[in-house]
């Protein structure tokens, strides 16, 4: 009895410590948990804010006259240095007319040209037109240029800070959404410059990929799971699968450039190769994914099926796969999602060249999203630096997109038994 | 439904043919190693048709083991090495040449734990007959179905919802539907792996009143742990105590006089 009072006493006392313990270890949890979100909206608002610039651009309205000598010359950056002429009549000399020409981005010109291909009928006749501004006077209007810097100091001059507040006073600038980011492709002035190019270059770059990675390593999953021998040599095998997921991806680039274009003189910097790359770094993620997909179907599911005498394929096939396809998808999605992130592997293919044009096919040449980043992120200009934010946050929306795709798939699939 | 199977050993089958007039499955020197571990030795063990007959044993004891052999489902478990002969009808179904599939199309199996397949209680059942090509259209499709649920007893349970997935009905329902899906390949022999240790009283009841009828058409081979089950529903029973089959006989016979001080006691309930 008085053992049994001090046992108790014993664990009375304890108590306290262990819920204590218990409380600690759950802080402990909680805060791991905020620092990695606040990390994360660190990160975020940083690309946010630096970004969200660039999805505006500074127009400038200017009357043009649309002559048909400029027209049939197909002058339309001089209609629209003309018509800058006109508005600043002030400005007489050679070297300030040059310095004036350059509030406009070059261009300018592609937009009257556009805008003449829609309607005809425009030609002869007189307008007032939104044109897109140079970069410079861009970022200026943004703010991003102090005007009480010294003139020497900054990218514009006094002369076009004194042109810029006439046209704000007249209220003949101003930001409009900057619709070439989307619609354009690359470009050396940062006002013409689009991220379209280099997104269809995922696309068709991922699309090679899925098509690639998934049926083969479904396929290996299947047989190294279900069909394949215990021996050393499957052993050997899933050893070997492992390590290559490890690999660093620029391995991978290496490989590429050595097999495919130097061996099977595929084109360099088509998406075809770029695929063919992420689909070597991809399989052994869809593989691993895969297997353990096939493994988590219950065996009893397997039984069921082989004891009213299905054979092993039809077993896998109609019961099995149907299972795992979920979790197989998933898989898939989010090795995707890393490959849409790749960038070391596409360097070494070439997938880096800076390409104007927007593909329009697999063997076209093209870059990635995540290249154009790096490659807008290494450009001088500060509004690059601006749109090197903006291209992160399209691909951040693409990567947030294809893993909420996957976990939909997963839920829209999932059967219980 | 009489498939013959496959066989090289013909010769062996006349010498045993007045053995084998009503033993539907005959074993003889059966020998079960899981690696080198030895699960069972010297299986001899005749099983009458349309009978039940109960395997019972401690556990571990190689009944399960034992009951698995006879439609080969062992064949998928690594390290696991069959010897000696299993016949059925005469034929022994570990000799070359034997196809696997339609082995199991013969002799159907029911598990310890309800498993049906994630799919509507149609297709559960519907499944053997399509991938054995068994019917030629929906209608004869239709009518396995309905025959094969209500010998499972469980047609009036579930007629008015048959696209429900099977998964959900009550696990006594749900192993009603196993034994359906099994029965409606149509095979000789059924074996039942401990089919009513996952349910309660009344849908053991349920079950063993179902095993009752099915013997009228289907020879029975069934693990059971519950003695007073094994005495309800056999007409034979084979007692197994660590991998050898210690005893066999009439149920009545075994339970009321063993011949084995083992037996004896595993029935009073001093081992097991």
């Amino acid at each position: 009895m008085n053992n049994q009072s001090t046992n108790s006493e014993r664990i009375q006392a304890g108590l306290k410590k262990r819920y204590r313990a218990e409380k600690r270890f759950q802080y402990y949890g909680i805060a791991a948990i905020a620092i990695a979100i606040a990390f994360l909206l660190i990160m975020f608002a940083a690309i946010g804010i630096r970004g969200v610039g660039a999805f505006q651009q500074t127009h400038i309205a200017l009357t043009v006259t649309l002559d048909e000598a400029h027209v049939q010359d197909n002058d339309w950056q001089g209609i629209v240095k003309a018509s800058m002429r006109n508005t600043f009549p002030e400005v007489t000399s050679r070297r300030d007319k040059k310095l004036l020409y350059k509030v406009m981005s070059s261009g300018a010109g592609f937009d009257l040209q556009a805008l003449v291909k829609e309607t005809p009928s425009l030609v002869g006749q007189t307008k007032t037109v939104w044109l897109p501004s140079s970069d410079d006077i861009d970022m200026l209007m943004k703010g991003s240029i102090d005007r009480t810097v010294a003139e020497d100091d900054r990218r514009v001059s006094d002369k076009e800070i004194a042109w810029v507040d006439q046209l704000i006073d007249k209220d003949a600038i101003e930001l409009q959404f900057n619709k070439r980011f989307f619609t354009g492709g690359d470009s050396r002035e940062p006002e013409l410059a689009g991220v379209l190019g280099s997104i269809m270059g995922s696309f068709y770059s991922l699309l090679v990929c899925f098509l690639l990675s998934f049926p083969l390593g479904i396929m290996a999953a299947m047989y190294l799971e279900e069909f394949a021998p215990k021996n050393k040599w499957t052993d050997m095998v899933e050893v070997n699968i492992n390590n290559l997921a490890a690999v660093p991806s620029i391995v991978y680039g290496l490989l590429g450039m050595a097999l495919f274009l130097n061996l099977f003189i595929l084109p360099r910097s088509a998406p075809l190769v770029g695929g063919m790359v992420l689909a070597l770094m991809t399989l052994p993620t869809i593989i691993i994914a895969a297997r353990a997909a096939m493994r988590a179907v219950p065996p009893s599911i397997r039984e069921a099926a082989l004891g009213i005498g299905a054979s092993p394929v039809q077993t896998v096939l109609h019961h099995v796969l149907p299972l795992a396809l979920p979790g197989m998808l998933t898989g898939t999605i989010l090795g995707m999602a890393r490959a849409l992130g790749e960038t070391a592997p596409l360097l070494m293919i070439g997938m880096v060249a800076f390409i104007v044009d927007i593909p329009t096919g697999i063997m076209d040449s093209a870059t990635a999203l995540p290249v154009q980043i790096f490659l807008w992120a290494d450009s001088p200009e500060r509004a690059f630096s601006e749109r090197t934010s903006a291209a992160i946050i399209v691909l951040l929306v693409f990567l947030i997109t294809m893993n909420l795709g996957a976990t939909l798939l997963r839920k829209m699939f999932e059967r219980r038994w | 439904m009489n498939l013959p199977i496959q066989t090289q050993m013909s010769n062996q089958t006349s010498t045993g043919a007045a053995n084998h007039s009503n033993h539907k499955v005959t074993v003889r020197n059966v020998n079960v190693f899981y690696g080198d571990k030895k699960a069972l030795e010297n299986v001899r063990l005749d099983i009458p048709a349309q009978q039940v007959t109960a395997l019972i044993g401690p556990s571990g004891c190689g009944k399960s083991t034992f009951l698995r052999c006879i439609n080969r489902m062992n064949d998928v478990v690594d390290g696991c090495r069959v010897e000696g002969e299993i016949k059925l009808d005469g034929e022994d179904i570990y000799a070359r040449g034997v196809d696997v599939v339609h082995l199991r199309a013969r002799v159907g199996i029911v598990f310890q734990k309800p498993n049906p397949f994630p799919k509507s209680i149609y297709d559960n059942v519907a499944y053997g007959p399509k991938i054995h090509g068994l019917v030629s259209n929906r209608t004869e499709m239709d009518e396995i179905v309905m025959t094969s649920l209500e010998k499972a007893g469980l047609l009036a349970e579930v007629q008015d919802r048959l696209e429900a997935p099977g998964t959900s009905l009550s696990g006594g329902q749900q192993q009603r539907l196993c034994i359906a899906r099994a029965i409606a390949v149509q095979p000789e022999v059924i074996l039942m792996d401990e089919p009513c240790s996952a349910l309660d009283p009344i849908a053991t009841a349920r079950i063993e009143e179902l095993i009752d009828e099915l013997k009228e058409n289907f020879t029975i081979i069934m693990v059971t742990h519950s003695m007073q089950q094994a005495a309800r529903v056999s007409q034979k029973t084979a007692f197994f105590h660590m991998g050898e089959l210690v005893e066999q006989g009439d149920t009545t016979e075994i339970f009321t006089r063993p011949k084995d001080e083992r037996t004896q006691a595993y029935i009073t309930g001093r081992i097991g």
